[in-house]
Order: C-alpha cells, then structure tokens, then sequence
C-alpha cells in the first residue's frame, strides 16, 4: 500500500513467535516497573520530575560538570580524553590498545558502543574482543544487533539460542535457561582471565568525586575489569550528574523503571586505577567522554532528550515498539527515545530516519514512565515539523496534504458548506473509493454517519 | 511542561463558549447536544461562535505545523474574548492548550496563543475543577467501562469522570486491564500505520469488552471513531457513548431534564 510505512510493514511481516517475545518481554516489565515504583514510593512522579530536574541542569551546565569531572578524574589516577565522533572514539581505543601491546578485550554492554560500531572496527584491526553481558554474547556469536537498550536480546526465545550455542560448540543442543547460562559463564571465565583490556561504558558519572558508575544484573562489568590491567570506559558526555549524592536518585529510578527492580544487582563506583589506597583493580584507568553529535542535540529544540538514562521503560510501555519490535527501528536505540535519538544523531542522514517519529501514536506513555519526564511527544512532533520543513520524503509518506484542508478551516462559508454538502458522503459506497488513505482506514473499520451542521441546526432553532 | 498538565488558573463561570469539535460537527451531532444539555443543566450560558472550524490538530500531529498555525490562529480569532472555552473532547482541548503553544513557540504571537490556551477546558475537567460539581445527580442502570483516552493523560480529566460517572445511581463502571494502552488512532497515523493501529485496536476492544460491559464509554470522538468502526466491522454487541451522552440520559432518566 502506497501510504505504509516501513515500521509497519515490519510489524505486519514479523515472525509471530518474535512478536510474541517482543511483546511480552516488554509488557511484563511494564508491569513489573509500575508495581515495584507504587509500591515503595507515594509519589513516583516527584522523583521523576526531580531526576528530569537535576539532568536538565547539567546539561545546561555541560562544560562546568565536564572541566569538574576531568580534574576529579585525574586526582584518582585516571586519564581523561575527550573524542568528538565515532572515528576518533574507535581509533583512540585501539592506539591505547596498542601503546600497552594488548591483544584482547572483554566487553561489557554498551549502547554507544554500537553507535561506534567499535566492535567491528577492533576485530578489523586484529584485536579479540569478546561481549561479556549474557544476551549481547548470544549477539555477537548470532552476527545479530540489540533490539532493546537493556534486554538486548527481548526479540530472541531459548529455543534459537540453545541451537546457537550448539552451533558455536558450546554443548550439545539445551535449551534450559540454567543450561545456557552456566556453558555461557564457563567459556565466559578463561576470556575475563586472558584478557588484556576490559571495555565499559557508564551509566552515570559524578562530576564532584569522578566516579563511572555502572550497574548490571550479571556482574559481568566488574569481571571485565578484574583480571587484566588496563580499564577503558567509553562514556557520552550526556552521562554527566552534579554530585554523588544525586546517585541515590538515577540508582533509585534506573532499576525501578527499567526492570522493576529495587536495584540492580551489581552497582560499581569506579574513581580510577589501583593505588596505595585502593590495593585492587586495573592499573590504569582511561576515561573517554564522547561527543559524537551530542553538542548538536544540545543545540537544538529536542535538547531534552539528552537526559535519557538508557532505562528502556519508554520501550517497554510503547505499543508501537511492542507491536513492531526494536530491529524495525533500523538504528541502535529503537523505541520512543530512539525515534527521537536516533534521527538527530545521523545528522545530514536525518532525512534517512526522520519517518521514526511518524512511529507513535502519540499518546503519551513513554513520557508517563519516563524517570527524568522527557517530553518525548513534544519532541517526537517537532522532529515532524522539522521533517516536513526540510522535505524528508520517506516521513511524509501517508500524510495527506493539509495545506487546502487548512484554507477550509480559516473560511466559516466555505466549512459550513462542507459541512452541509458531505451528506452525499451517506450515499456514496466509500468503501469502494480507490483511494489509498480511505482503503487503509476502511479495511478494518466503518466510517460513522455524516451529520454535518445538524448540532448548529438543532442549536439555533431550539428555542 | 510535559505531559499535558493543564493550564493553572484557567477562568471558570458559568458563561462559556463551547468548542463542538469537527467531529461532532461532523459526525456526531448528539454527542454536542448533550454536551450543550448538561451544561445548561448546571445553569451555563452557552455561546456557540459561529466561525468555528477545527482545532488544527491534524495537521499539528502530522507535522505541517504552518498549516497548523493558520487554522490556530483562525481559532483564536473565532474565540475572542476571556471566557471559558469547553470542548468536549480531550484530545482538541489538549491540543489548544497544549499543542498549540508549542507549535507557536518561535513565533510573535505566541502570547495571543498562549491566552487560548489558558481557557481552555476538557468538558470534564470543566464541570469537576471549574464548576465545583462532584456529584452527578442521575440515573442509569447499566454496566460499563471506559476507556481513559491518551490525550486525558497528565490531565485531571480521568478523575474527573471517574468521580461523576462514580457517584451516578445504578451505573457499574467495571475497570479494565492495561488503563495506559492507546486504542491506535492518532489522526493519520491509523492511515499510516494501518497493521499496528489494527493490532491496537484489536487490543483495546478485548480490553474494553472483556467484562462483557452494556456500554463502552470514552470523553473523546477521536478514540470513539476508530475503535467504534472497528467494533462495528467486527460485529461487537456493546453500545457506545460519550461520556456527555451518559451524563444527559442519566438526568432524563432521573427526571431531571
């Protein structure tokens, strides 16, 4: 149909067994996030607001929080670096590789990994890298890309991933969860130890202490560091938070709102390398604050949504993602935050992505979930206008022109007209009209009786 | 401002213009008539600007925000003056006191747009937090359930209904499973987006049907038409009324109008 959108022909072709996991992946947690925020807290919204407060305030605040993060850094031992795209990001990494004659990293789960595409680019440049996080791992060896920011692999059941594992010859074919897992922990454990650098990102990072915080379910971001000697956390700048006390709230909101929980299992505060103090850890510590067009969304009027937490509760709560599935969204963060994201970070490709904030029907739940009260609605409309103003072709598709629509509602005469004339709409079979809007809306519901001007009609003359 | 807080200090009194929505000019005529008879009912003066068109949300939402402005600002001439403007329907209200201003954010004259948007009332949320009135002296046997509409969201406008159609004699309203779930209309994204607001729909309907209520009840024409035409195809027993319908029959049948 000419008036489709990709999205939507990716949820009508879509594997109903990757519907169905999808969907109730995402609705379970839902649940979960709604049940654990209610229960402990009277009022959840005052801490959203609250959280959206102090976020919004760093970022109008960047260069102070960044100059303040860096010195704190280099007081703990660590070394700073600042990379502006995804090249200098990727290249930085391998030449800190290379100074120290490493040949191997294990990685823990990071989305702006996967914007860089760092993966790939260490693997063509000779390095090992292994993901470490349960789901990414059974993405790396599947050749696969996460479908949701923090389950990465909601889109998969055990029945694929035990013939996978059976594939890379890890045991013979499954599929009990304990199975998986203990075989995945078991290859898991030699390439935590062979490894010479261990990769993260960071969740949050205080600017008054200089501290990455990390939080995972699996532990599998301290393993990555336990063993080998040097540490590099790749962090984009939005990440930044005033101080450690603001950690109670994030630490507070990012289980609650990603998956219910009271608080992630494993929570690290990492300040930098090994010292006279500090006895265990890495030897060096290499923090590398990128940009990678984030000063652009800070220029611009959806600058909000740089407060993101990477929770995945707009995903989870958004009945577009839960019908259509993270991979529909062809870019790394899907769902409502990554139809907003997503087209700004592709910069002059906005035009490739700018029908993802066509994707929503805008009715609001991923702003009443979000836990730092992104406008995400707002922002998702004013992605439209600006698609519109600039031409994006592929966004506009399905969109009747409203330009003459808006010359009949500025004229009265010209409306009541209308009004009064679309009674021949009555008589006319329209279910047989070829046009594609009319066919799309009419193949699945009856268009209501036309009565145009009978309200002003029985208005005027009831008394 | 997020969500769709509604607007601090709106004026209330009991004489008022009354936005009918194209829908209801349109297609649902009764849906207006009742609106006009509850609010007489509790003693409003109702001015009906004859120049009224629409609220401009369609192509607000589709992201022609300069047709958009010019069917806004065609609005807020029709609308002139500092009484309450009610509309019956979430959705337009929301979208004049909450989408316009922002799609007039870079504009001069934003302030004119502004004090739209700051008399403009949901119908509910108009006779509950404007008029003062709790309880709803009617009556109506029947069991049903409602389906809270997306642009109601933020706003006081669920509680307000709740609180009306709650203190109703007779009326059951039965609650339903995931409140928050959208019914897939949103204006051109059902034309769009046909098999996800097919699949939406569908999902709502089993939502809204499952306690196997008399009636499905909503405050907004938008949700009503596409989940009405899709309930009608499909052949669903169950009436469907605005909830201004409910509150005007519940008077006659109370013999109060």
């Amino acid at each position: 149909m000419k008036t489709q959108q990709q999205i939507d022909r990716t949820a009508r072709d879509l594997d109903p067994e990757v519907h169905d996991s999808n969907f109730m992946g995402a609705k379970l947690k839902s649940e979960r996030r709604y049940a654990t925020l209610h229960r402990d807290y009277d009022d959840p919204d005052k801490l959203r607001e609250t959280a959206g407060l102090i976020k919004q305030h760093t970022l109008e605040h960047l260069d102070t929080y960044l100059a303040q993060a860096e010195a704190s850094f280099q007081r703990n031992g660590a070394t700073v670096h600042f990379a502006v795209d995804d090249d200098a990001v990727n290249a930085k990494v391998l030449s800190i590789m290379n100074e120290n004659n490493a040949k191997s990293v294990v990685k823990s789960k990071s989305m702006l990994t996967e914007e860089t595409h760092m993966l790939k680019y260490l693997e063509e440049n000779g390095k090992e890298v292994v993901e470490t996080d349960l789901g990414e791992f059974i993405l790396q060896i599947d050749n696969d890309h996460p479908s949701h920011i923090v389950t990465p692999i909601v889109h998969k059941n055990r029945r694929g991933i035990a013939k996978s594992f059976e594939r890379e010859g890890l045991g013979d074919y499954n599929d009990d969860p304990e199975t998986i897992t203990r075989r995945a922990r078991k290859h898991l454990r030699q390439k935590y130890i062979d490894a010479d650098v261990g990769l993260t990102g960071g969740n949050f990072v205080s600017a008054e202490s200089g501290r990455v915080v990390l939080v995972t379910n699996e532990g599998n971001a301290r393993f990555c560091m336990a063993a080998n000697k040097i540490h590099i956390a790749v962090i984009g700048i939005e990440k930044l938070v005033p101080t450690d006390r603001d950690l109670g709230l994030f630490l507070n909101l990012i289980g609650r709102s990603g998956t219910g929980q009271q608080l992630t299992v494993y929570n690290q505060f990492i300040a930098g390398p090994k010292s006279k103090d500090q006895p265990h850890g890495p030897e060096q510590t290499h923090i590398i604050f990128v940009d990678n067009r984030r000063t652009e969304v800070l220029a611009s009027d959806c600058r909000e949504i740089l407060r993101c937490i990477r929770c995945g509760a707009c995903l989870n709560v958004c009945p577009i993602y839960r019908q259509s599935g993270g991979h529909a969204y062809r870019s790394v963060y899907p769902g409502p935050v990554g139809a907003v994201l997503s087209p700004l970070l592709a910069g002059n490709r906005f035009p490739e992505l700018a029908d993802l904030p066509k994707a929503s029907s805008l009715c609001g739940a991923c702003n009443e979930v979000c836990p730092v009260n992104i406008p995400i609605p707002d922002l998702l409309l004013r992605l439209r206008d600006k698609a519109k103003r600039e031409g994006a072709k592929v966004a506009m598709k399905g969109t009747p022109n409203l330009a003459m629509w808006a010359t009949l509602c500025s004229q009265p005469t010209m409306w009541k007209t209308a009004l009064s004339m679309g009674h021949t709409m009555n008589y006319i079979p329209t279910e047989l009209v070829p046009h594609p809007s009319a066919k799309s809306w009419q193949g699945a519901r009856k268009l209501p009786k036309f009565q145009g001007g009978e309200f002003r009609k029985w208005f005027k003359n009831r008394k | 401002m997020s969500m769709l807080h509604t607007p601090p200090n709106r004026p209330a009194g009991k004489s008022i213009q009354l936005m009918t929505t194209c829908l209801c000019d349109a297609f649902y005529a009764d849906v207006a008539q009742a609106t006009v008879e509850i609010l007489e009912f509790l003693g409003c003066e109702i001015e009906l600007p004859d120049g009224q068109t629409c609220c401009g949300q369609p192509a607000f939402n589709s992201g022609d925000w300069v047709s958009s402005r010019k069917v806004v600002r065609h609005t807020a001439k029709v609308f002139a003056g500092d009484k309450p403007i009610v509309a019956p329907s979430g959705s337009c209200a929301a979208m004049v006191f909450h989408g316009a201003p922002l799609a007039f954010e870079k504009e001069a004259d934003l302030p004119e747009i502004q004090a739209l948007a700051n008399r403009t009332w949901e119908l509910l949320d108009f006779i509950v937090f404007g008029l003062g009135v709790t309880e709803w002296p009617g009556k109506f046997d029947a069991k049903i359930t409602v389906h809270r509409s997306c642009h109601l969201r933020g706003s006081r406008s669920p509680e307000a209904m709740a609180s009306l159609l709650g203190s109703i004699e007779g009326l059951t309203v039965e609650p339903i499973d995931e409140t928050e779930q959208c019914c897939g209309f949103g204006g051109t994204f059902a034309v769009s987006f046909p098999n996800i607001s097919n699949s939406m729909g569908t999902l709502k309907i089993e939502k809204l049907t499952a306690s196997k209520p008399d009636i499905v009840a909503a405050a907004d024409m938008g949700c009503m038409m596409h989940f009405g035409g899709m309930m009608e195809k499909q052949g669903y027993p169950q009436k469907r009324m605005h909830v201004a319908q409910i509150l005007r029959d519940s008077l006659k049948n109370a013999g109060k109008i």
